[in-house]
């Protein structure tokens, strides 16, 4: 029998603010043990909450992006729980009414595993958003043998929560879908969504139906995913798990799992008994939000989105659709290449030299492209002066890997390395007469009818040149000079 | 006026509260006059008022997104029962 997949996620996204949610503690990664805490977000009796505007610009420059609505009215409401991440026993978080409603995420090819590419079930899908939220993240335990230690720095830091709708229908379209957000909400600046550092975390709910079954299987949820390919390895897991499961004629129930990487399996947590009741209520300390300023603050940061890139490159610089997508995938790497293609005489033949040459030389610099120690102009002048047939392709690429290590321009390498190819016709027409004048033989078989001839004859300017002659003006001077005959300048 | 139902025991667990059977009988009764205090309210007709979660008209409480100074972690552990190396130390709770 045949089973569908139904998978949908709840993202966690570290907002980049400088200080936490709800009180004026520093947000910064890496720093000591409880260097950033203070009476609101240790839980202190007394202490009170108060909003950071700029969360709630940052989530709703979010919902732009993602083409939600943006509630005009929003609350926070307390999530009851007790657990030592969270002294106060309640989280603040959004219930009933979150910021953003509905939007989607349009999954673009690139997004997806490389090696999924080839075969993407449903191109240019956009998977469906139920809501954004904004909450406050928790403090960090480590567990050790018989205690666990607690770090606040984390605790009260902002957390924007975006959950799709059950839309996602394989382990590849969920790597897409949270390739293709990260990229939206790097571009945005809203998070540096750095997954390593947990800057990005997701909830995946996962369920197998047989074909046929109108009804949703039952929903296995699996919690703290901290990597991209992580998420797609569990999925995979479970979805043949749970195959597994219905095809042995067992019944799945809903449950809680946790997924281990060493052992590339998942793991119950709890089952439906056990489900978490939070007691939902309005928190009485923070007033309600109005968002139409946020919403006007918001749009004067929209930025142009990945997808109006990618057209745009196609559109206004001529390269390709796979190109156009490789450059909009990193925002350093687009705007490096719209800097050198801006006054270039030729945009396209900018892109190869960025996506091939320059991307290796800068990857086994071991540096990252905020890093090039070329800029986009010099590049610019290199690629110019190969389209004007000063130097050849093949001397372009040496220029180039001159430039990169010594940081000098193009031309100048060019000049001390005596590249330059001789185009000037005057001093090529004589070098051609000379060879003629020397070669009478190959000349008399080429008037004959013999077209072989002519490569050696170039073959000879070249090496009368010492390299230097432009081979295509060559060509054409000797062509014109032999079919000529006795024409004036002729032999 | 009948009471709710209430599970006392559930609630106690939501809590985190260890309750005699004793506690139980007399939390039953003395919750389920709560609600039936609060039932009173159903009575009241609010079709025509707008749900509102605050009493006052307030809105938009914000503060600029400026980090100030916070404890050091010696004063934000001062109280702590249990601290090893700048870390708050619990029983062991693992989910």
């Amino acid at each position: 029998m045949k089973y569908l997949t139904t998978i949908g996620l709840e993202v966690h996204v570290q907002l980049k603010t400088r200080s936490k949610m709800f009180c004026a503690c520093a947000v910064e990664y890496g720093a000591g043990p409880n260097a950033h805490t203070c009476p609101t977000c240790l839980g202190l009796p007394g202490a009170l909450p108060v909003m950071n505007q700029h969360a709630l610009e940052l989530t709703t420059l979010t919902g732009l992006m993602l083409d939600c609505a943006i509630a005009p009215y929003c609350k926070f409401d307390r999530k009851n729980y007790f657990y030592p991440d969270m002294p106060k026993n309640y989280q603040i978080s959004q219930y009933d009414l979150p910021i953003c409603v509905g939007g989607a995420v349009p999954l673009h090819d690139l997004a997806y595993p490389k090696d999924a590419q080839k075969s993407i079930a449903t191109p240019d899908k956009k998977v469906g958003l139920v809501r954004i939220h904004l909450e406050e993240d928790v403090a960090k335990s480590f567990h050790y043998d018989t205690s666990t230690g607690v770090d606040f720095n984390r605790a009260g830091t902002p957390l924007m929560e975006i959950v799709t709708e059950p839309e996602i229908g394989s382990p590849e379209e969920a790597f897409a879908f949270l390739s293709s957000l990260r990229q939206i909400l790097l571009y945005g600046g809203v998070s540096d969504a750095d997954m390593e550092k947990g800057q990005l975390r997701c909830d995946c709910n996962v369920s197998v139906r047989p074909e046929g079954q109108a009804e949703f299987g039952s929903k296995i949820e699996i919690k703290n995913m901290n990597t991209v390919s992580g998420v797609r390895k569990a999925l995979a897991y479970e979805v043949q798990r749970q195959t597994a499961e219905l095809e042995g004629g067992r019944k799945l129930q809903q449950e809680t799992r946790r997924w281990d990487d060493a052992s590339a399996q998942t793991f119950l947590m709890r089952t439906k008994e056990n489900a978490h009741d939070y007691r939902y209520f309005p928190d009485p300390d923070l007033m309600p939000v109005r968002t139409e300023t946020l919403v006007t603050t918001a749009r004067a940061g929209m930025p142009e989105l990945p997808s109006a890139k990618r057209a745009r490159f196609v559109d206004q610089y001529g390269v390709s659709g796979y190109d156009a997508a490789v450059l909009a995938d990193d925002q350093d790497l687009s705007a490096y290449f719209e800097a050198a293609a801006a006054k270039a005489a030729k945009p396209k033949a900018i892109v190869n030299w960025v996506l091939n040459d320059l991307l290796s030389a800068v990857s086994s610099a071991g540096k990252g492209m905020r890093e090039c120690p070329l800029p986009p102009q010099a590049l610019t002048e290199l690629v110019d002066l190969i389209d004007a047939g000063k130097i050849s392709g093949k001397q372009g690429k040496e220029v180039f890997a001159e430039m990169f290590g010594s940081g000098k321009g193009a031309a100048t390498i060019v000049k001390e390395k005596g590249l330059e190819q001789l185009s000037d016709t005057g001093t090529l027409e004589a070098l051609v007469d000379q060879v003629i004048a020397a070669n009478p033989k190959p000349v008399a078989d080429f008037k004959a009818g013999n077209p072989a001839p002519l490569n050696f004859l170039k073959g000879q300017v070249m090496k009368l040149s010492k390299g230097q002659a432009n081979p295509v003006v060559t060509s054409e001077i000797l062509q014109r000079k032999l079919t000529a005959g006795e024409g004036p300048g002729g032999v | 006026m009948s009471a709710p139902d209430l599970d006392v025991r559930y609630i106690a667990r939501l809590a985190r509260l260890e309750l005699s059977d004793e506690e139980v009988a007399r939390y039953q009764s003395q919750l389920s006059n709560v609600l039936t205090f609060v039932e009173a309210l159903r009575k009241v007709d609010v079709s025509g008022v707008e749900p509102t979660a605050h009493a006052s008209p307030v809105f938009n409480v914000f503060r600029q997104d400026v980090a100030q100074a916070s404890f050091t972690p010696k004063e934000a552990l001062a109280n702590a029962p249990r601290q090893a190396n700048d870390l708050f130390v619990v029983t062991k709770v693992v989910e």
